[in-house]
């Protein structure tokens, strides 16, 4: 970006700013598109052959030993059962079929997958987004609050708080919720869930508490890494030239500290979105939420391979796509990174 | 009327503590100096001479807890930095006093435009719009030469040499006009090459604008090159004062010699072995009364190990660009009553 | 206050000292429990804490006394965590070693093996690896094992990488050392504080995750205690009898924070330590 030349000028720099931006960030994120595929294609190849190995999801299991069949019938469920061809083979027809999206049948329910699994999409993103606002809103502060030590008696409460945050098994935080605001009704999902947009405000009022359960452990997370990162930002150099200049303390800690300070906990926090997407598993279950973790988990009791091998797949995906998210808001914020890409 | 020759700055007893787990550490113990307008002051020292702690004393940037300022006052046109609150050292800081410091690389913020660093000061020091402030670091940054500067302005930190990055830095410190620029180590971290550069620099600034600067180096070499005053320090206290002529011409303190001794010289007769001061710089933490160099002093005496010696003054000579610098010693050697003449 | 080399040490020790309490608990109950663990008492079920029956937490919903229970499920916890912590450790940080150590195609390879199994979700990778192998006790060690070997391959990978171009490793090859000699007679000492950390961190990870499958019902089983599945049965009767939803929890919580404030406290030590290395 050296030197605009002489058609861009007069546009306005923010303009030209961000229009480069887009150019080099587009390079950018071609590049780690790319560099993602092999890192899905193993998922896909670990989960589905892994799933062969889940007992009782073979189709001796399924018929047992009472059930008659035709011999039709027999070759129709080997097929369904996928036992008529070899196992690579059907890996790759079953990732053809995925790739153009078709996720296949649930054995349970002889549904298609995939439309069942989008359908408890939002819920899942719902709750990770209101952890994540929870947390961010909880942990930057305290952390900050933390690492500018005004009173060292701050600092030690809040650092004792975060520990107690991270020691708190989420499905117990999610039990004494639910003994301590029963009484609470419309607070306590209890299999009742509405969607956002048929009751926006029930449906936050019933989220609330679930996605604090996930939020606190999460804020306890952000709040260490914001007061680590800051602790090590106040030491840099050019903390000091900042203090210097004469700038007020508040001006130094937030334009030039926390700037710096907060770009590991962006990387940690997309870390932690992606995993609550699928991560969510017991907090579901307590609530009775009808998330996608908890089909997940009722695919694994229920041995219900095709719907396993799908919903897991798709979580891994959404898991890989946020964190490639966060490298590229990382990016965005950081000039060093994304002028490393030769736009010298 | 302000006159070049003027005290400005006038250091008087400054002692700055350091506690550490250790015990205290007496980084500057009871020094005095004073900066005249325009001249270029050189505090020359090895490391852990006190010679940085000095420099953040004179800001109070010096980090409290562990540090404090024991005592002592700086007086800056009238007033007396040491007292007053921290909005008043604020205004100082930057706006009549500036400083840069040793390693230009970590010294900017390197999420920041470089236009915009140099124009926080600007806007906050003689309250200038953002786009007045920006218009004015881009022509700071073609007055200090940097090439294309209008474009280079709105680069990172990172897209500058080590050299550029130090320029950026002089023009953000010089950016509010200030009465007294300190330069901590300003060209160790940088290539001889430009190493010469940068001190031209400085002292072209000096003179043109009638700055003073606070040199801070543990290089003879750069003292010579354009400092018109140096002080001497060792373990916390400044051994020698004096212009910079005299100083290299008849220096008087056994441990001034011995640095100017350590300069390999290029004249020197066959294959001499390289001087250097015997012993090692001492453990700031339990100094022993007396005279902080006399475990390695060639002309160490009795009274040295009983107290530190006076200071003994030698009347103010002529020497150096400003004039009625001052000529001083701290030694047993030159202390009138024991004297024992060279 | 934690700034002071007392202060580190105070975090690092309080961490020991629960941990050790645990411990002593575990080997307290080989010998001797208040009541036995899965001795079911009917007339006496979902009995409030009090110190005239001797029930200290109360009782659960077939009588068993809620306090033996705790103390039994110590060991099992503790057991399944540590080993699997371990078996997560050495697996991944010989992967690490030899991806750092090796670097090029090596790295590449092994590194996305570990990339791999870090795009699951921790809790649900555990819960697919019960899945397959069954819920059986061994497994779940297997099952968090492996959920923890790419954290243990990255950590030691970056730490490889870092010492692998310091002075004392040239040092060593120019005196004639082989490789694998270099890695593990110089390199892996270097590398092991970091590792201690990550261990004791891993470790109160590990019990929550122990806990989660217990609750979720795919871990231990019951009657056996563990921690989780008294919770997941608690959860019936919360309402009428929260002791025995908050006692389990407060064990769990307990533990997990003397491990947190060990792995905190060690890493505080370590730190500036490792930046004066430069």
């Amino acid at each position: 970006m050296k030197g605009n030349p002489a058609a861009l000028r007069g546009v306005p720099n923010s303009l030209i700013n961000i229009l480069a931006l887009g150019l080099i960030m587009g390079r950018y994120i071609v590049r780690r598109l790319l560099s993602l595929i092999p890192v899905l294609l193993g998922v896909s190849i670990i989960v589905f052959f892994l799933v062969r190995l889940i007992p009782g999801s073979s189709l001796q299991m399924y018929l047992g030993t009472q059930v008659e069949t035709t011999p039709e019938q027999m070759v129709e469920l080997k097929r369904i059962f996928g036992e008529d061809k070899p196992v690579p083979v059907l890996y790759i027809e079953w990732l053809g079929r995925v790739l153009r999206g078709d996720f296949g049948y649930s054995l349970r329910t002889s549904r298609p997958i995939l439309p069942d699994i989008l359908q408890r999409l939002p819920l899942s993103i719902e709750i990770t987004i209101i952890a994540l606002i929870l947390a961010l809103a909880i942990g930057i502060p305290l952390g900050i609050l933390s690492a500018i030590k005004q009173h060292p008696l701050t600092d030690v409460l809040i650092r004792v708080g975060g520990l107690l945050g991270l020691s708190l098994p989420q499905f117990w935080l999610a039990s004494l919720m639910v003994i301590a605001f029963s009484n609470f009704r419309g607070w306590i999902p209890m299999g009742n869930y509405v969607g956002f947009f048929s009751a926006p405000l029930q449906n936050i009022r019933m989220l609330f508490f679930p996605s604090l359960a996930i939020g606190i452990g999460l804020a306890a997370v952000i709040m260490r890494y914001t007061r680590n990162s800051m602790l090590e930002v106040l030491q840099m150099d050019y903390i000091r030239t900042a203090k210097a200049k004469g700038l007020k303390k508040k001006v130094v800690i937030v334009r030039h500290a926390l700037r710096n300070a907060i770009l590991p906990v962006i990387t940690v926090a997309g870390f932690n979105t992606g995993y609550l997407l699928g991560g969510a598993i017991v907090i579901e279950e307590v609530f009775a939420l009808p998330g996608m973790g908890r089909l997940a988990l009722y695919a694994i009791y229920q041995r219900d391979y095709p719907l396993i091998q799908g919903i897991i797949l798709l979580i891994a995906a959404m898991f890989v796509l946020v964190n490639l998210v966060t490298d590229l808001i990382y990016a965005a914020v950081d000039p060093r990174i994304r002028l490393d890409d030769g736009a010298r | 009327m302000k006159q070049r020759g003027d005290v400005i700055l006038s250091v008087k007893n400054l002692k700055t503590y350091f506690d550490t787990e250790y015990g205290i550490v007496k980084a500057v113990d009871d020094i005095s100096f004073d900066v005249r307008r325009g001249e270029v002051l050189g505090i020359v020292g090895e490391s852990g001479s006190g010679k940085s702690v000095t420099n953040l004393s004179l800001l109070r940037l010096v980090p409290t807890p562990p540090g404090r300022i024991a005592g002592g006052q700086i007086f800056f046109e009238g007033k007396n930095l040491l007292e007053g609150d921290e909005e008043d050292i604020r205004l100082i800081r930057g706006g009549n006093i500036s400083m840069i410091f040793q390693d230009p690389m970590t010294s900017l913020n390197p999420l920041l435009r470089i236009s915009l660093q140099i124009a926080e000061a600007l806007q906050l020091h003689h309250g200038l719009s953002k786009k007045e402030a920006v218009a004015k670091a881009v022509e700071l940054l073609k007055a200090i030469g940097i090439p294309d500067a209008e474009s280079r302005a709105h680069d990172y930190p990172h897209q500058f040499s080590g050299g550029m990055r130090q320029r950026v830095m002089i023009a953000m410190a010089i950016s509010c006009s200030p009465d007294i620029l300190i330069a901590d180590e300003p060209t160790t971290a940088l290539d001889v090459t430009i190493q010469a550069q940068i001190l031209d620099l400085i002292k072209g600034l000096s003179d043109k604008n009638t700055m003073s600067v606070i040199l801070i180096t543990h290089d003879l070499g750069v003292v010579a090159g354009i400092c018109d005053s140096v002080c001497v320090m060792y373990a916390g206290r400044i051994v020698e004062k004096a212009g910079v002529d005299e100083l290299f011409s008849d220096p008087k303190h056994p441990y001034t010699i011995g640095l100017l001794d350590s300069i390999p010289r290029i004249d020197a007769a066959g294959r001499q072995r390289l001087y250097s001061i015997p012993g090692a710089p001492p453990n700031l933490v339990n100094l022993p009364a007396g005279c902080p160099f006399y475990p390695r002093c060639e002309k160490g005496m009795d009274v040295c190990t009983k107290a530190f010696p006076p200071e003994t003054s030698f009347g103010a000579t002529g020497s150096g660009a400003a004039g009625g610098a001052t000529r001083s010693v701290r030694c047993w050697l030159h202390a009138e009553g024991s004297h024992d003449a060279r | 206050m934690a700034g002071t080399r007392l202060g580190k040490n105070a975090i690092a020790l309080t961490g020991l000292a629960i941990i050790a309490f645990y411990i002593a608990v575990i080997i307290v109950a080989l010998f001797w429990l208040p009541y036995d663990p899965v001795a079911m008492s009917p007339a006496h079920m979902l009995e409030a804490p009090s110190i005239k029956t001797g029930h200290l937490f109360g009782t659960d919903e077939f009588g068993r006394d809620i306090l033996s229970r705790i103390m039994q499920g110590c060991s099992v916890s503790l057991i399944i965590s540590i080993s699997a912590t371990l078996m997560g450790a050495v697996i991944g940080t010989l992967m690490g070693i030899w991806a750092g150590f090796l670097g090029g195609k090596w790295d590449q390879f092994i590194m996305r093996i570990a990339d791999i199994l870090f795009s699951f979700p921790s809790l649900l990778l555990a819960i697919f690896i019960m899945g397959i192998l069954g819920e059986k006790t061994y497994n779940v060690i297997i099952a968090i094992g492996i959920v923890y070997i790419p954290q243990f391959a990255r950590v030691s990978r970056g730490a490889i990488i870092t010492l692998k171009s310091s002075e004392f490793v040239r040092a060593a090859f120019s005196n004639g050392a082989g490789r694998s000699y270099v890695l593990f007679k110089h390199l892996l000492p270097n590398i092991m504080m970091p590792l201690i950390v990550q261990v004791s961190l891993s470790l109160s990870v590990a019990i929550l995750l122990e806990s989660a499958l217990s609750f979720l019902g795919l871990g231990i089983q019951p009657p056996y205690p563990s921690w989780g599945n008294m919770l997941s049965s608690a959860r019936k009767f919360m309402m009428l009898a929260p002791w025995t939803a908050i006692y389990p929890g407060i064990a769990i919580s307990f533990l997990v924070l003397g491990f947190n404030l060990l792995g905190d406290g060690l890493r505080d030590i370590l730190d500036p330590r490792l930046r004066n290395v430069k």
